[in-house]
C-alpha cells in the first residue's frame, strides 16, 4: 500500500512541478471547443443540440494529449525496469498510473467542462448529467489510455498509433454519455439508465485494463 | 543452499544473435564479473538474469527451478541497476531515493543511506543539477537501503562509471558486506574495482559467428 501510494505521489508531484502540462490540456479543451460556435454558427438551438457531443469529444482529444507522458519517461530513464522488478504488482502500477492521469487530466477537464457548456448554450437541466457522464467517461479514458500508452511504448510515432487504438474503444462510451446528456436536455424519462450503462462500462474497463496494461509493459521492456 | 545458474543461454537483440552457449553459475557470496567488448551482450545478460527479458535459448535456474515459472518471485530476489539511472530530474535527491526506498519496502533510515554515499549536502537539490558522478551516487544509494527482505542478487551494469575514488571504495565495501551476508553479485564492468575479487566471465568467448 505504501509502495502504491509512493508511486502515485511521485507522479502527481512530477506533474505538479510541470503544471504547464495540465494547463495546456485544459486550454486545448476550451480553445478547440470554442471553435464550434464560429464554425456552425451562433444559433442557440443548434449549439445546445451539439453541446454534449462537443464536450465529450473535446474531453477525449484533450485526454489523449497527455498520454505520452504516462509511461514514456519511465521507459526511457529506466524507472520502468525498477517498477517491474519491485514487489509492487504491475497491475497495481497500471492502476496507479491511470489514477494519476485522471487526477491531472480528467478532474481538471470536469472542472472546465461547465464553462465550455455555457459557451455552447447547454440547457441548465443538462449540467448535472453532463458532469456525471464526464465523471464516468474520463476514468475510462485514463484506463484505456494507459493501455494504449503501454502498447505503443518504444514505437516510433507512438502518439498517432495510440489515437487509433484508443478512439474506436471510446465510441461506446461516447454514445451513452451523449445519450445521457441529450435525454436530460429533452426531458426524457429514464435518463439515468444511460448513466448506469456507462457505469457498467467503467467497471468493466477498471477490471480488465490493468491486466492488459501490465502484460504490455512486460513486453515493452523485454 | 540455492544455486543460481544459466544454462546454454543465447541472447538475441533485434535480428542479431549476440551470444550463445553461455553457461554460468553463481553461488552464495560469489561475484561474477562480466567482461567483454562494447556490444558483446554484457548488459543483455544482466537483463536476462533479472528476468526482464527472455533468452532466445537456454534457461536460468534458481534452486532447480526455471525462473520463468514464477517471475514475480525472482524479481523480488534482485536489485538491478542498469545504465539508465531512473532519476527524475524534477525531484530532489532525497525524493528520488525515498521513492525507491518506499517501493522496495525498506525499513532503515533514509538519511543513513544518503550519508553512505555522502549525499546529505545534496539531498534537497533537484536531480537535474547533479553531475554524472553525483547521479551515479544517488542511484547506488539504493544498495545502501536496509530492505525488509534483502535482495539476494545484485545486478550492476557499469556501476563505477563516473564514480570517483571515494565512491568506488564505498561501493566495494557495500558489495563486500552484501557478499559476506551470502548475497550474490553480477557486475558488468570495463574497469572492475581493484579490490573486488570474483570470477570473470568473458562474454566475448561466446559470441555468435556473424552470418
Amino acid at each position: 500500500m505504501t509502495a502504491a501510494f509512493a508511486l502515485l505521489l511521485r507522479d502527481l508531484r512530477l506533474g505538479l512541478r510541470q503544471s504547464i502540462d495540465v494547463a495546456i490540456v485544459v486550454l486545448f479543451f476550451l480553445a478547440a471547443g470554442i471553435l464550434f460556435p464560429f464554425a456552425v454558427g451562433p444559433a442557440p438551438g443548434t449549439l445546445s443540440q451539439i453541446a454534449g457531443g462537443v464536450v465529450l469529444v473535446m474531453a477525449a482529444l484533450a485526454a489523449l494529449l497527455s498520454l505520452d507522458r504516462l509511461y514514456q519517461p519511465d521507459y526511457e530513464d529506466g524507472s520502468l525496469d525498477g517498477l517491474i522488478l519491485s514487489p509492487l504488482s504491475l497491475e497495481v502500477v497500471a492502476l496507479m498510473k491511470a489514477l494519476s492521469h485522471w487526477l491531472s487530466t480528467g478532474l481538471p477537464l470536469m472542472v472546465a467542462a461547465p464553462l465550455l457548456a455555457l459557451m455552447l448554450n447547454l440547457p441548465a437541466e443538462a449540467y448535472l448529467p453532463m458532469l456525471a457522464a464526464l465523471g464516468l467517461a474520463t476514468p475510462i479514458l485514463s484506463l484505456l489510455g494507459g493501455l494504449g500508452a503501454a502498447l505503443t511504448l518504444g514505437s516510433r510515432r507512438g502518439g498517432v498509433l495510440l489515437t487509433f487504438i484508443i478512439l474506436p474503444l471510446y465510441v461506446p462510451v461516447l454514445i451513452f454519455a451523449v445519450a445521457a446528456i441529450d435525454a436530460a436536455r429533452l426531458g426524457f424519462a429514464g435518463q439515468q439508465n444511460f448513466l448506469f450503462i456507462l457505469a457498467g462500462l467503467a467497471l468493466a474497463t477498471l477490471a480488465l485494463t490493468p491486466w492488459a496494461t501490465a502484460s504490455a509493459l512486460r513486453q515493452a521492456v523485454g | 543452499m540455492p544455486s543460481f545458474e544459466g544454462r546454454e543461454l543465447a541472447c538475441q537483440r533485434g535480428e542479431r544473435l549476440l551470444f550463445h552457449h553461455l553457461d554460468f553459475t553463481l553461488d552464495e557470496g560469489e561475484a561474477l564479473i562480466l567482461v567483454g567488448a562494447n556490444g558483446s551482450g554484457k548488459s543483455s545478460l544482466l537483463r536476462l538474469a533479472a528476468g526482464l527479458s527472455r533468452p532466445a535459448a537456454g534457461a536460468l535456474i534458481w534452486d532447480g527451478r526455471e525462473i520463468t515459472r514464477d517471475l514475480d518471485l525472482h524479481h523480488r530476489r534482485v536489485i538491478y541497476l542498469g545504465h539508465a539511472d531512473g532519476l527524475k530530474a524534477g525531484l530532489t535527491v532525497r525524493e528520488n531515493v525515498k521513492f525507491w526506498s518506499d517501493l522496495d519496502g525498506a525499513r532503515g533510515s533514509l538519511d543513513e543511506a544518503l550519508q553512505t554515499f555522502d549525499l546529505t549536502p545534496l539531498a534537497d537539490l533537484p536531480a537535474r543539477f547533479l553531475s554524472a558522478g553525483q547521479r551515479r551516487r544517488a542511484t547506488l544509494a539504493r544498495l545502501a537501503l536496509d530492505r525488509s527482505q534483502p535482495a539476494q542478487i545484485w545486478l550492476l551494469d557499469e556501476p563505477t562509471t563516473a564514480l570517483d575514488r571515494d565512491g568506488q571504495a564505498v561501493l566495494s565495501s557495500l558489495i563486500q558486506r552484501h557478499r559476506s551476508a551470502g548475497g550474490r553479485v553480477m557486475l558488468a564492468s570495463h574497469d572492475p574495482l581493484p579490490e573486488l575479487l570474483g570470477r570473470r566471465l568473458r562474454v566475448d568467448d561466446h559470441l555468435a559467428a556473424v552470418a
